[in-house]
């Protein structure tokens, strides 16, 4: 069983709400956006993509693969699967940013953080934080819905 | 069902975890001769330069072995394999008996043809024990060399500089990572390091490393009688002074690393009837040429989807992967190994490189397109045959390539918009409507 965020691309029109809220719920103010914004020094990279092109636009994060190829490309181990929780995770304490993950992701949806030794960012589906996705509940158009599934990848 | 595995990293353990997905039962014994419980190879050299404690060093949680019923037989060494009897010959002369079993003893440094290479201070860079060692030898002010300007020479010499060494790189090839740069790409990533403080004398062969190593050596008894100051002499007399190149030129030093390449472990199959050619040859099974016993990782030779033969790859990604469709055959299941591809990422005081592929081979049925920064260092190459990406190389930028990875596994033609794959923001949307819809079924 595997969870994930899912587009409809005929709804997305691009707002980069998704992206903002991501960016609210990692930050030291997970319920301000004010805040997230002006007052977190560190305030983390959006762990979802806005891609764009005229008028068609999606928000793609992490697909929670079955056999995601980051985890099975991991130098560390540092990439895992969650399996209560269906849910591909990092342990950013011991991950060395070699990009490896980066590099086998075929939907790109791994980032480095910031900072001085940047690590893998991706989609957590906010678990531990919120109930659901910050950006799913925060898309004014309901382009984006939390899916659980079987198969993927 | 006994399975036994030889070797304890990600090929061992991607087939312990390939084994538990389809048999949660029966006995799992693994054999390796470190001490260690599994740890990640690449992080050596981060342990090296103080970044990572060795709690940090593991590939796999504490109770990974507990968890997967595995009994594991550290330091313990295979002597060899009596496929006859099916069995394991240790070299205590004790006997294992499996029904399936996966040779993934992994590679070892190939020795150069340096003279003088057992002198004190001489190291390989490609186990724990090796960088444990070393660590205690080197400090701030230090001089060192580092012979091979490969992966793993570069990330050691990454780490002795941070320590605070004196570090020169010498390869026999003018470049450096000429295995999986170009030129443009390699002198990108030379003035970065020279920029970091790294010295490199490329192009001239090393020869021999001087000191004194055997005179001395058996008078080792007699120096405990000797007063403090005159022991430290002799000591230092003992262990490397300087490497030597074949023009005559010598490097004045106090450690070398020599890092030029790794090459199968072939010995634990001599004699088996396992066939092998520069690896031991494994099918779409990663099953050898005899039934029931399988091969993975740096040990094995399987096939690769970028080149169409069947090659040695020797990277941690693809071990994992091989070792994991082994362990679910060997465990009954049905799984095949569609290939690997060479394919690195890394990074050298910040400057991030990935390859993958054909990435630096020039070839009039290859046609190539480049961009290239060198003041920003950022460089991509992006090598196609016949419309298909085939290779690539990323310098500087390498967001989302692992896009680039999956068109090459995928065989997706990009004749047409290959240019496009040039530029850094290069995204799931700029792949061609249908290409994207199906992407994830890809």
């Amino acid at each position: 069983m595997r969870r994930r965020v899912v587009w409809k691309e005929e709804a997305c029109i691009g707002c980069r709400l998704c992206e903002v809220y991501c960016v609210t719920a990692h930050s030291r103010y997970p319920g301000d956006v004010l805040k997230a914004f002006k007052r977190d020094p560190d305030r983390p990279v959006p762990r979802v993509v806005l891609e764009e092109k005229g008028p068609v636009s999606f928000a793609l994060s992490c697909r929670q693969c079955e056999e995601p190829e980051c985890v099975k490309s991991c130098l560390t181990g540092a990439l895992g699967v969650d399996p209560a929780r269906g849910v591909v995770v990092v342990d950013e304490q011991h991950c060395i940013g070699c990009w490896t993950c980066i590099v086998a992701c075929p939907w790109g949806a791994i980032r480095p953080s910031r900072g001085e030794q940047p690590v893998a960012i991706k989609c957590d589906l906010c678990l531990g934080r919120l109930g659901i996705p910050a950006c799913v509940g925060n898309c004014p158009n309901e382009a984006l819905q939390l899916q659980e599934c079987g198969k993927e990848g | 069902m006994q399975y036994v595995i030889i070797g304890n990293s990600a090929a061992g353990i991607g087939a312990v975890e390939g084994i538990r997905r389809v048999d949660r039962a029966n006995p799992i014994i693994l054999v390796a001769d470190e001490p260690y419980p599994t740890y990640s190879r690449p992080l050596i050299s981060y342990y090296l330069e103080g970044r990572i404690e060795e709690t940090g060093m593991g590939y796999r949680p504490p109770g990974f072995y507990t968890e997967n019923g595995v009994t594991t037989r550290l330091e313990t060494k295979v002597e060899r394999i009596d496929t006859e009897l099916g069995q394991v010959v240790l070299d205590t002369g004790e006997l294992l008996p499996y029904d399936r079993l996966l040779l993934a003893a992994g590679s070892r440094p190939v020795v150069p043809p340096i003279k003088g290479i057992d002198t004190e201070g001489v190291y390989f860079f490609n186990r724990f024990d090796d960088v444990r060692a070393l660590r205690s030898q080197v400090r701030h002010g230090c001089r060192a060399a580092v012979v091979g300007a490969g992966l793993t020479g570069l990330k050691a010499a990454e780490a002795l500089a941070h320590l605070g060494l004196r570090v020169t790189v010498a390869d026999i090839s003018p470049f450096v990572l000429s295995t999986i740069l170009d030129a443009t790409g390699a002198e990108i990533v030379r003035g970065h390091l020279e920029e970091s403080g790294v010295h490199f004398l490329l192009g001239t062969p090393a020869v021999g490393v001087t000191g004194i190593p055997a005179a001395v050596a058996g008078m080792k008894d007699e120096w405990k009688n000797l007063k403090e100051k005159y022991r430290k002499v002799l000591v230092r007399e003992n262990r490397v002074d300087s490497l030597v190149f074949t023009d005559g030129f010598a490097v004045p030093v106090d450690v070398v690393i020599l890092a030029t390449g790794v090459r199968p472990n072939l010995e634990i199959v001599e004699g088996s009837g396992i066939a092998v050619n520069q690896g031991i040859l494994v099918d779409e099974r990663l099953q050898t040429n005899i039934p029931g016993i399988y091969a993975a990782g740096d040990i094995s030779e399987g096939w690769d989807l970028v080149t169409r033969e069947r090659r040695v790859i020797a990277t941690l990604p693809n071990a994992y992967k091989q070792g994991e469709v082994a362990g679910i055959n060997m465990a009954g299941g049905n799984a095949e190994y569609p290939g690997g591809m060479q394919m690195n990422s890394v990074n050298f005081f910040g400057l991030s490189i990935a390859t993958a592929g054909l990435s630096n081979v020039d070839d009039p049925a290859l046609e190539v397109v480049t961009r290239v920064d060198s003041a920003h260092r950022v460089y991509r190459r992006m090598t196609l045959r016949d419309g298909r990406l085939v290779g690539f190389i990323c310098i500087g930028d390498v967001g989302r390539a692992g896009i680039l990875t999956a068109l090459i596994r995928n065989g997706v033609p990009v004749g047409g918009w290959e240019e496009r794959l040039l530029e850094g923001d290069f995204g799931i949307i700029d792949l061609p409507v249908e290409v994207r819809r199906n992407w994830q079924l890809a």
